[in-house]
């Protein structure tokens, strides 16, 4: 997804972020960086989700390297956008489908309420208009028309959608699709799942089945297993993704609903402790609202620093849109 | 849920217990440690300040130093502030003292489970309350949120609002109390799309329906999981519609629970329900002392006693414990109970109720304890004869070999079966020499065999 990262991100994380940028500015307006304000400032990235332990961390590499010394607002954040967008450089790595694969078969994981569907739908919509030939299998054959959701979106962005009876059996629906998908020869397979708590061990179970079984038919799929995470999400993401990690060999996540309040600090932790690709951000209800992830951007959204440059083509790019 | 926060705690508390006196600096430690625990499990930050300053200023008085047990005076304080901070002892009922129908309005963020939360209720109402509900969606925008709430309704046995096509939320709200009050309806559940706080459009839209229907609950639905973003989502929305009450859900997953304890301090309003599952069924009520001795390590006994009592079949259970007082305890009746304990569900979970467990269920990790054992059991017994079941004492190689292929499982495995019903004979046989006072008075672990006693600390503030 070359679609870079602008006004819409751009609006959404300053938003999400302005909160974090005003209590920087507030805590650190020409001052001396003493042991009241790194306290203060460690308390600053803990309401940003980065966890006690992270905002520690990130706190102590002040205090070697600026203690006692007189910084302004500005010096403040630019030292700690840029000490994130360090943790966050190797994870930045845009979703690009194998056009060798036919299909590319992406399997969407994640608990409910994450955004997995919406997230399917705009990945359809986007590589759709890159001429790609996409399918989705409405794989969510538990919650309450979930199939007719995704149908909806399959008629927006014109991509024909797999589905089975209520209560079907996801794993053999999968295999239908890949089938079909292969004869067809679509290049991208969007295989929506069942929202799960990662703690449910026999709905983690029918997940690694789906896998089983699609394996049957090309050893190779999943080639792309996406957890999508909801920003809003504090502490227990890390246990989401470790254990979806384990049981589906997450490859990729995408992180939801940055169009918010929520800053997803968590999202430092994450990179540190699983060095998962973070391939997209969702920025809105919209078909167009999907970003790709970039470190500097969040870095600098999260600081509130919020005039980065947005590089023009980009930005021509949109208009012609 | 909290499981780890309870961990957390306990071992401060444990770590305090082990000394005689305290100082006002191992007491400044202690709160150190609960504030990163509380932290860690993504109660809001301010929220954790509060708790920590009135845990603190009460803990450093003379009573609690000079306390013979001053760990123990410590987590009494955390105890009572935690029962406070989730709105004091007792559960709070849902808005039924209005005139019907009673409007409900159900909102909160995208994916937090509104929709599910509304079925939820209606069932809730329907069946315990006896109450005629009326389920509407007022979620234009999500494709497909307005037949799903029609999906689910369908499911509960409650009538839903049918869908006029191109009819905007505000005009849905009205014809949905306009059905509600010509039908005779007692309550009527207006679900919203999810929203951002910050979309002022939707907002708006948001405090429109609330003008047009008036509710007597308007009920924030949070998922368990939100980390510090609680804070702004819950202030929000209570400023701008004004919050009745909250219902967490997702408390089934593994989250430590921080959001629950921040909504009571920032919203004012108490958590009413919680879900516990993807059933319709899987809502109850929320009692905050029962949740801080979970969170404590307590135990919530009088929760495990009232699903108990829910699922299990009384006379049969009367049946039972009078045997096993008597110390007469067979296969049959292991088999009975088996069977009575699968009925309340997963082990972890009723092994999370009972008091000092938590750590033994900490040393056998995070997965879901493996009930496929107890239906092995049940099939070894099931390839008894009736004397067999009667007098095990009679069962002998030749009879395990054949047990075992009846059963299909390895004569070991009979083995294994025998020698923890032997144990549980003689944990019946100590039981009757204790009599209830003596457990009471020792706890659970007085029933254990040598070996299998939980460590020291767990059971400390019985």
């Amino acid at each position: 997804m070359a679609l870079g990262f602008f006004s819409r991100l751009k609006e959404g994380l300053s938003r999400s972020t302005q909160k974090l940028g005003t209590n920087l500015t507030s805590v650190f307006t020409k001052r001396r960086l003493d042991e009241e304000s790194l306290v203060q400032l460690e308390e600053v990235l803990i309401a940003a989700d980065f966890g006690p332990e992270v905002a520690e961390n990130v706190i102590e590499t002040f205090r070697k390297t600026r203690f006692g010394s007189e910084v302004t607002d500005k010096e403040i954040k630019d030292a700690l956008a840029k000490e994130i967008a360090k943790v966050l450089q190797p994870v930045t790595v845009p979703f690009e489908p194998n056009p060798e694969l036919k299909p590319h078969v992406v399997l969407m994981v994640g608990v409910n309420g994450t955004g997995k569907t919406t997230t399917i739908g705009k990945m359809a919509k986007y590589f759709g208009d890159q001429g790609l030939k996409t399918m989705m299998v409405a794989g969510d054959t538990f919650r309450a028309a979930a199939v007719e959701q995704l149908q909806i979106w399959g008629d927006r962005v014109g991509a024909p959608v797999i589905s089975g009876k209520p209560g079907a059996d996801a794993a053999g629906l999968a295999f239908e699709a890949l089938k079909r998908a292969k004869n067809e020869g679509a290049d991208i397979l969007f295989i929506d799942t069942a929202g799960r708590l990662h703690n449910k061990s026999a709905l983690m179970e029918e997940l690694a089945k789906i896998i089983r079984v699609m394996r049957k038919f090309d050893e190779t799929a999943p080639h792309s297993v996406l957890l999508v995470l909801d920003a809003t999400t504090g502490q227990n993401a890390i246990e989401q993704v470790r254990i979806f990690k384990e049981m589906v060999d997450v490859s990729g996540l995408v992180i939801t609903k940055l169009d918010g309040t929520a800053r997803g600090g968590i999202v430092i932790a994450l990179a540190q402790q699983f060095q998962l690709p973070i391939h997209a951000v969702g920025v809105g209800e919209k078909a167009e609202d999907l970003r790709d992830f970039s470190a500097e951007e969040f870095a600098a959204g999260l600081v509130g620093n919020t005039n980065v440059e947005v590089s023009t083509t980009e930005v021509v790019e949109e208009k012609e849109e | 849920m909290f499981d780890r926060l309870s961990g957390k705690l306990s071992g401060v508390f444990d770590g305090l217990s082990k000394r005689g006196s305290l100082s006002v600096e191992d007491v400044n430690e202690a709160m150190r440690e609960i504030r990163l625990a509380m932290l860690d499990a993504d109660v809001a930050l301010p929220v954790v300040k509060d708790f920590v300053n009135r845990v603190q200023e009460k803990s450093v008085g003379q009573e609690v130093l000079h306390n013979i047990s001053p760990g123990q005076a410590i987590a009494k304080i955390v105890n009572d502030a935690l029962i406070e901070a989730l709105g004091g002892a007792g559960a709070v009922p849902l808005n039924l003292n209005a005139v019907p129908p009673i409007p409900y309005l159900m909102v909160g963020l995208q994916g937090s489970g509104k929709t599910t939360t509304s079925a939820k209720i209606a069932y809730y109402l329907n069946r315990r309350e006896r109450k005629k509900v009326l389920l509407a969606s007022l979620d234009t925008y999500r494709p497909a949120a307005q037949l799903q709430l029609e999906q689910l309704a369908n499911q509960v046995k409650v009538t839903s609002l049918p869908v006029i096509e191109g009819q905007m939320p505000v005009q849905i709200a009205k014809r949905a109390m306009e059905v509600a009050r010509l039908e005779g309806y007692d309550v009527v559940i207006l679900d919203t799309a999810g929203r951002l706080s910050i979309d002022e459009a939707l907002m708006e839209e948001v405090q429109n329906i609330r003008d047009v229907a008036k509710p007597a609950e308007t009920l924030l639905v949070v998922d368990a999981m939100t980390g510090q973003d609680a804070v702004h989502t819950a202030k929000s929305f209570n400023e701008k519609v004004g919050i009745t009450g909250v219902v967490m859900t997702r408390m089934d997953g593994d989250a430590r629970g921080g959001a629950a304890l921040s909504m009571r301090a920032i919203t004012g309003a108490p958590i009413k329900l919680v879900g516990m599952g993807e059933k319709v069924d899987a809502l109850q009520e929320f009692y905050p002392e029962r949740v801080a001795s979970r969170i404590l390590g307590l135990g919530d006994i009088a929760g495990l006693v009232e699903k108990a009592s829910e699922t299990i079949d009384q006379e049969e259970s009367e049946r039972l414990a009078k045997k096993m007082l008597k110390g007469k305890f067979d296969l049959n009746d292991y088999a009975a109970q088996i069977g009575q304990i699968n009925k309340m569900g997963s082990i972890s979970n009723i092994m999370d109720m009972m008091p000092g467990m938590g750590k033994m269920k900490e040393k056998l990790g995070d997965k879901e304890l493996d009930t496929s054992i107890l239906k092995r059991h049940q099939a070894i017994i099931s390839s008894m004869t009736k004397a067999e079941r009667k007098q095990p004492a009679i069962i002998k190689a030749s009879r395990k070999k054949r047990i075992a292929a009846g059963s299909g499982v390895t004569v070991q495995e009979v083995n294994r079966l025998l020698k923890q019903y032997d144990q549980m004979a003689s944990m019946m046989k100590r039981f009757n020499k204790l009599g209830v006072k003596g457990l009471m008075r020792q706890g659970l672990s007085a029933l254990l065999p040598k070996g299998m006693t939980p460590p020291p600390g767990g059971g400390m503030m019985r």
